[in-house]
């Protein structure tokens, strides 16, 4: 208890970072994946091309080699300047978004052929039947995972502290440079965690209820 | 599946696609061509900054490196299969007394962070005398979370299969283990096998995050080498080799997945799982990887 107590601003500041690089990571992912997912299923096979080799390429990756490369290899190649936390945000934004892309596609998939059909019947064009009709139906089925993708986000934000950045994982670093209890701090840290991913749990189940489209 | 979502293109169709095609190659080859300067212009191409990858020693090292992630990566798979399977059997179990333990179990390690878990193993566990090494560490980590996500697989798979395939067993004068080992689980291991194997890939990138607390794999060995000035700190390049390492060890497995899925449809003796909970923790955990 001690350790919470001794360094509480630590603590504090540290899961206030941990939480603005998942919620800025979550956002950009979320816009980024759908986007690919519609790129995924466009009628036009370059698109599709593109896309697909984009997620295989980012899921066959490990996200520490992502985070490597914006650590190490992106500041040489002078693009764009990007501090610790902007090339944290950046790794995990590109990294999860294949997987957001992944989980809308086959929320797309089940989604019957009938509504597509349908709206075709009704005039309705390529991009209107997707936002219109088949996109909210397959947000609906998709939640659960859409769910445990982002609390997987989640807990890949403390990789961030192996390149600098002064999240969650970082707090080991100042804890042994002071000499503290590194076994009680770290295991404060994982027991926040846990706080953390218990709620997206339950707004997970909760969602899954409600939304669940009986068919 | 795209086929579902537009009809045959028509003529006017077709010259919309035909546009957005071209646009979208443009872009695509604005953005590579835009890359490929700025790596160009940065002295990235330079032959000095791939000169590392002819010396024998560094092609060497660079196996033996591969070698410690598959080493991390083997034991580590083992041991999350075994403690999957026991976990998945206690949380299987009719007995509270057994459920309600596993449950705790593998819903806590799903919750901690792979790399906190790394970080106790390896800098919180010295406090109370208990000293563990690099690839220690981070096949501990990798058995517990993966084998708790794993405990879930399994867990899953078993549920899904009809109720009459146990049933029928049990008329036939079955014991529960009998059920178990006889009927329920090679149905559902075969069932699961892609997804299985999907999670196994995620335990090999896992690996990587070995780097973060100095557990010389190729990643860690990317960083030491990157940092030679006598080859011009070729950390892109090694980047780009290192990246495409991973990349072909996962889709070799990823393929793996693919061809038994394929042979798994073909053989008549697998059933087709009955609800959607097999599926959604096939998602949910395809994503769950670091």
């Amino acid at each position: 208890m001690s350790v919470l107590t001794n360094y509480s601003d630590l603590f504090l500041s540290a899961f206030l970072t941990t939480i603005q690089l998942f919620l800025l990571s979550a956002v950009g992912s979320l816009v980024l994946g759908t986007v690919l997912a519609m790129l995924r299923v466009s009628p036009v096979p370059v698109l599709r091309a593109a896309a697909t080799t984009y997620v295989t390429l980012l899921r066959n990756t490990p996200l520490t080699l992502v985070f490597f490369f914006f650590a190490f290899a992106y500041p040489l190649l002078k693009i764009l300047e990007l501090d610790p936390f902007m090339g944290a945000v950046t790794a995990l934004t590109l990294y999860t978004s294949a997987f957001i892309c992944e989980v809308v596609r086959s929320g797309i998939n089940t989604v019957p052929v009938g509504q597509a059909e349908a709206s075709r019947a009704l005039g309705l064009t390529f991009g209107q039947m997707l936002a219109n009709v088949v996109l909210p139906q397959a947000m609906r089925s998709v939640v659960p995972p859409l769910v445990s993708t982002l609390i997987a986000l989640l807990k890949n934000t403390t990789v961030a502290a192996g390149f600098s950045v002064g999240e969650a994982g970082a707090i080991s670093y100042r804890l042994s440079e002071e000499g503290a209890n590194m076994l009680a701090g770290l295991s404060w840290v994982a027991v926040f965690f846990v706080v953390l991913v218990i709620p997206l749990t339950l707004v997970q189940r909760g969602l899954e209820k409600r939304w669940s489209v009986a068919r | 599946m795209s086929s579902v979502l537009f009809d045959v293109p028509g003529p006017k169709a077709r010259v919309r696609h035909g546009i957005a095609a071209v646009v979208g190659i443009a872009a695509v080859v604005a953005l590579l061509a835009y890359v490929g300067y700025r790596f160009y212009d940065s002295g990235q191409f330079e032959p000095r900054m791939w000169e590392w990858l002819q010396y024998e020693t560094i092609q060497i090292q660079l196996l033996e490196k591969i070698g410690a992630t598959l080493r991390a990566f083997a034991l580590g798979a083992v041991l999350a299969l075994l403690f999957g399977a026991v976990f998945a059997a206690g949380r299987l179990s009719e007995h509270a007394f057994w459920r309600a333990p596993s449950n705790v179990v593998v819903e806590f390690f799903r919750a901690i962070p792979l790399l906190i878990m790394m970080f106790l193993f390896y800098y919180g566990l010295p406090t109370v005398g208990i000293k563990m090494s690099p690839f220690a560490a981070v096949v501990l980590a990798l058995m517990l979370y993966n084998g708790s996500v794993l405990a879930e697989i399994f867990r899953a798979g078993v549920k899904s299969l009809p109720r009459g395939q146990a049933e029928a067993a049990y008329a036939l004068g079955m014991r529960k283990t009998q059920v178990m080992v006889l009927v329920l689980l090679p149905q559902a291991l075969r069932a699961m096998l892609p997804t299985i194997i999907s999670q196994l890939v995620v335990l090999l990138k896992d690996t990587a995050l070995g780097f973060i607390i100095t557990y010389e794999e190729l990643l860690y060995y990317a960083r030491y080498l990157g940092s030679q000035a006598q080859f011009g700190r070729p950390l892109v390049p090694l980047t780009i080799v290192v990246a495409g390492i991973y990349i072909a060890m996962c889709l070799l497995l990823t393929w793996l997945a693919t061809y038994l899925e394929k042979r798994n449809r073909r053989n008549k003796r697998v059933i087709e799982l009955e609800n959607k909970d097999a599926e959604n923790v096939v998602l949910a955990n395809s994503a769950t990887g670091v």
